[in-house]
């Protein structure tokens, strides 16, 4: 089969950029695209993933990147979700028909109202928003349930906080960069109960373009590529109720992506990975469902360290979502991570072991109603 | 919070009119009447409230209507002290998961008839399997609000 790899990727910070969407755009796809020694002619194609009407109130979809990001004129798609608009350029490749294809994420967070009211419109106009469900509801009755049923307790799901805040240090991409306290995270408001306000992500700027060839061009255009060896994604029903939220798609995503990629023993086989957590107790359920450890053993596994920067499996070096969401960017942004520390260019939060197979996940909707996971290899 | 460079401020409201649908206008008419309900699949045998034209299981028609006890035990929860813009009411409040006996879903809805005053005090009445009891709003209006809240039993 073809082979599909990611040659080179660009990111902005996640702190709040003066900049308007437009421009902000441009410079990240500028710069991939500078880095990789191409003009605009000479990508194939080009895949752009965010969510302007809803994440901007600007344009209708990602019509309003398509400039900024060199799609005019050019065979192209797009997806709200960044890591399946990762996909579907990968696709691109692997039908034969374009040799390269650039794929840019593009959101800024800093311009919209919060998070809480906006994820409101996720739900139905006739049953969920008027009940006041949004995302960190949701995720606060899922901590709840996750608590009650594996003993997980509230310092354990802290303690992901003080790690992915730490990580941050070292990046110097992120967003929030400020070390952070167990006893700061356990005594932030407890905003939606268990839910603490620390163990909520912020919300972010950001734009991650990455770079995709073919096997032949890849190689041509880098003595680095890294290749794209496993992928699955699986959907969860849309009313939260219909659905065990200690039990959903992630499994069924990872071992589609684990099949593909040959790997039966999880914990051995990944090198580091880059989990979407947007809130903390998420990265400790989704870690559990990946296979880095069993069911309702997340509170052990942060315990021991592990999942920490120097630990044999670390977890979200980068930071994580806890230090930087962007929103929709975010899945692509755990994607390029992926491929920095494969390429060893990922700087002070290069993790120190021999990095040969990453997994970068993506989440949306609410309580992990979609999950992506993808595996990449050197 | 104004911010250290030029930007432009604009609101967007747009008026939109959504369908209700058959199955859901049944639904909503029923609890004006003070009545749950609900619709069973044909092919599994689970109920799920709000009522469904499909069964989200089996993705099979859901002919059969039942009417379902307004009451049931809690699932999880979680108390609301967060502000933010177009908020549906003022904190605090309490939003659970609740399974409706003889339902095989999880409805989502308010938690009232609770001193909200001590978060410490809500957790430790509020567990896992509470049974609670739907309270209804004197008027209605063929909304999911016509349920004003649902209440722990004594």
């Amino acid at each position: 089969m073809q082979r599909v790899a990611i040659t080179h990727v660009a990111q902005s910070p996640g702190v709040e950029s003066k900049e308007n969407l437009h421009d902000f755009t441009y410079q990240v796809n500028r710069e991939v695209l500078d880095k990789a020694g191409l003009k605009r002619a000479d990508v194939g194609c080009i895949i752009s993933s965010s969510a302007d009407i809803f994440h901007s109130g600007l344009s209708c979809a990602n019509a309003f990147d398509w400039d900024g990001i060199g799609a005019f004129m050019k065979e192209g798609s797009r997806a709200e979700e960044s890591a399946m608009s990762f996909i579907y350029a990968c696709f691109r490749v692997l039908s034969g028909h374009f040799d390269t294809v650039l794929v840019t994420a593009a959101i800024k967070g800093s311009e919209n109202p919060d998070n809480d009211a906006i994820t409101p419109f996720y739900g139905d106009p006739f049953y969920l928003r008027p009940v006041g469900m949004n995302e960190s509801v949701v995720a606060a009755m899922q901590m709840r349930q996750y608590m009650d049923r594996y003993g997980i307790t509230e310092e354990q799901c802290a303690k992901v906080v003080v790690k992915n805040r730490g990580n941050a240090l070292f990046n110097p991409y992120t967003h929030i960069r400020k070390r952070v306290s167990l006893e700061d995270v356990m005594s932030s408001d407890r905003i939606y109960d268990p839910l603490k306000a620390l163990e909520c992500a912020p919300k972010s700027d950001g734009v991650v373009s990455v770079l995709i060839a073919s096997e032949d061009k890849a190689k041509k255009l880098t003595d680095k590529p890294v290749w794209l060896s496993g992928y699955g994604c699986s959907l969860d029903h849309f009313i939260p109720g219909d659905r065990n939220l200690l039990d959903g798609q992630l499994q069924a995503a990872a071992g589609r992506a684990y099949e593909m990629a040959g790997i039966s023993d999880p914990r051995k086989a990944i090198d580091v990975a880059e989990v979407c957590e947007p809130y903390a107790f998420q990265e400790l359920l989704w870690c559990e469902q990946l296979g880095f450890c069993k069911e309702g053993e997340g509170g052990k596994l942060i315990d021991s360290g592990i999942t920490q920067m120097d630990g044999s499996l670390p977890v979200n070096p980068s930071g994580g979502v806890l230090a930087m969401n962007p929103y929709t960017s975010r899945g692509l942004y755990r994607i390029a991570e992926a491929a920095l520390q494969l390429k060893g260019q990922a700087g002070e939060h290069q993790v120190g072991k021999k990095v040969k197979t990453a997994l970068a996940h993506s989440t949306h909707g609410f309580g992990g109603q979609c999950h992506s996971v993808v595996i990449l290899s050197a | 919070m104004p911010k250290e460079y030029r930007t432009i401020r604009g609101d967007v409201a747009l008026p939109y009119k959504w369908a209700l649908g058959k199955t859901w206008t049944r639904f909503f008419d029923g609890l004006k009447e003070e009545k749950i309900l609900g619709t069973k699949c044909t092919q599994c045998g689970k109920v799920f409230v709000p009522a469904r034209t499909f069964c989200p299981v089996c993705l099979s028609d859901m002919a059969e209507w039942v009417e379902v006890k307004p009451e049931g035990e809690i699932l999880t929860w979680t108390f609301v002290s967060a502000k933010y813009y177009g908020q549906v009411k003022d904190p605090p409040y309490i939003i659970a998961t609740i399974k409706l006996v003889g339902t095989d879903c999880g409805f989502h809805h308010f938690i009232g008839g609770v001193d909200l005053s001590d978060a410490k005090q809500v957790r430790q009445k509020l567990k896992t399997g509470t049974k609670v009891k739907a309270v209804w709003r004197p008027e209605k209006k063929a909304e999911i609000l016509d349920i004003a809240y649902f209440a722990p039993l004594k």
